[in-house]
């Protein structure tokens, strides 16, 4: 039996596929937790995690947050304004602070690429990355790939993904890419031609600078969030125009398998990147999504808490 | 065992069967199977997997397969009855125990393993059993299920153990 501790979860490209597929077996054993009347496991209890949030989040720090709570963690919510980098401390003095706190597990949001690479470097704890810069969002990948699961069975070979929207600046898109090649899926990106990264063949994906190539015969559809801070020259001239390029109405869903499913990452901008039928409507997986996310953040957190030791016996 | 059962709870309706996954799950589903032909009842079955409750959850290595919990109904006010393969530290139906505390509040909880194998380091002892017999910490129990019944038989290391035999509940 090999050791399928992960001590770090930095990004899906330094997941293997044994070790991916695991996570998404244990998280569906997770989910039977959060659906009974008590959803709290012991599992964990006397670990110590901290969410360190250095780019704001609501739906990613109250999901890892309460997947946390639910193993029976001790957790504790470190927010960007309120940390001690606003007065001048550097990542490496935060990371040693928090070391000799004792915190098992640090999971980290912040706006640089790299830094949760960086910061466990540094740690004795673990390390999640919650979303590092453009670079990459691990957990969102895994639990996007759980609710494709739930919905569409194990096997993702020949399975077609459109993800659409701002695929350069997407660390959503990136992530997901990386995991779905890796599991055997056919992806697709779309975008505008401003918001394709360069290099971008070098994900294994088929690229489109339109949505409607990569919608047709998709069993999966992503929309990505409109970032408005990329709006205005030369990268998006305006909402409206986007829209109507770009945004997945209920005409361009039926380019789509019947029965293809509808995801988002949140938050939604309806009426831009999704109309407001479609996100309500009856392919739409949106809010399986949220609760698969505290599902995969437990089993992550329980692979990343657990120390190596002595087989189990009965 | 399940004439056992029926004894001691002649008429009761209210039982609960749950499994401790893995092993207790055909031994569970083979007393339901009895209970159903000696009379005529069924009890809802269940199971727990107990990998979240074990005392060294958060040292062990992770469990590579961890199944689902699946309790039918609340355990509140019912009697549940643990079903396993193996008895042997305890540590395991102390987890299983936890477990179902999660599900309701029991009115009583029994514990019906197939093989007590002695060992215990926990003051937890089994209600019903087929065969209880020490067995060398160091030696493994393999239960089969097959069309004949279950069998358990007594995988040696040592030789000075004692020699290989078996368990078959009929």
């Amino acid at each position: 039996m090999s050791d399928d501790r992960i001590r770090h979860l930095l990004g899906i490209a330094d997941l293997n596929l044994a070790t991916a597929e695991r996570i998404l077996d244990h998280a569906q054993a997770f989910l039977g937790v959060s659906r009974r009347p008590v959803r709290k496991v012991p599992t964990l209890r006397g670990k110590t995690i901290i969410n360190v949030f250095f780019e704001a989040s609501t739906r990613t720090r109250t999901s890892f947050e309460l997947a946390g709570k639910r193993l029976s963690a001790d957790v504790v919510n470190i927010g960007g304004s309120s940390s001690s980098t606003s007065k001048g401390e550097t990542l490496r003095d935060t990371v040693n602070t928090l070391d000799a706190m004792h915190a098992d597990v640090i999971v980290i949001r912040h706006a640089a690429s790299g830094a949760p690479h960086y910061v466990a470097r540094y740690a004795r704890a673990g390390v999640v990355n919650a979303g590092d810069g453009m670079h990459e969002h691990p957990t969102q990948a895994l639990l996007d790939a759980f609710t494709i699961r739930q919905h569409k069975g194990n096997d993702f070979r020949g399975m077609k993904v459109a993800i659409c929207g701002d695929i350069t600046h997407s660390r959503v898109a990136r992530s997901n890419a990386l995991l779905l090649r890796m599991l055997g899926a056919d992806v697709a990106l779309a975008g505008p031609r401003t918001l394709l990264p360069t290099a971008v063949e070098s994900l294994g994906c088929r690229v489109y600078d339109r949505i409607e190539p990569a919608l047709d015969g998709a069993d999966v559809v992503m929309m990505l969030r409109i970032q408005r801070e990329r709006l205005g020259a030369p990268l998006l001239p305006t909402l409206r125009e986007y829209s109507r390029v770009f945004g997945l109405n209920s005409a361009r869903l039926r380019l789509a398998q019947p029965g293809a499913l509808v995801m988002h990452p949140g938050p939604m901008n309806r009426g831009v990147e999704i109309a407001e039928d479609v996100a309500d409507g009856q392919q739409s997986v949106i809010l399986n999504q949220v609760e698969a996310g505290v599902a995969v953040r437990m089993a992550v957190l329980y692979l990343a808490a657990s120390e190596p030791g002595a087989p189990t016996d009965g | 065992m399940a004439g056992e059962l029926v004894e001691r709870h002649a008429g009761a309706r209210d039982l609960v069967i749950v499994a401790v996954r893995r092993g207790g799950i055909v031994i569970a589903s083979e007393l339901v199977r009895w209970l159903r032909e000696l009379e005529q009842y069924e009890p809802p079955l269940g199971s727990v997997d107990v990998t979240f409750y074990r005392d060294d959850a958060s040292t062990a290595k992770p469990n590579p397969r961890i199944g689902p919990s699946d309790v039918p109904c609340s355990l509140d006010g019912r009697h549940v009855l643990l079903v396993d393969d193996v008895l042997h530290t305890g540590r395991t139906v102390r987890a299983a125990i936890d477990a179902l505390m999660d599900y309701g509040r029991p009115r009583l909880v029994e514990l019906a393993v197939l093989v007590d194998r002695k060992g215990r380091q926990l003051p937890i002892q089994a209600d019903y059993f087929l065969k209880a017999e020490a067995i060398a910490d160091e030696d493994r129990i393999d239960v089969f299920a097959d069309a004949t019944g279950i069998t358990a038989v007594v995988q040696s290391k040592s030789a000075a153990s004692i020699p290989p035999g078996s368990v078959t509940p009929h």
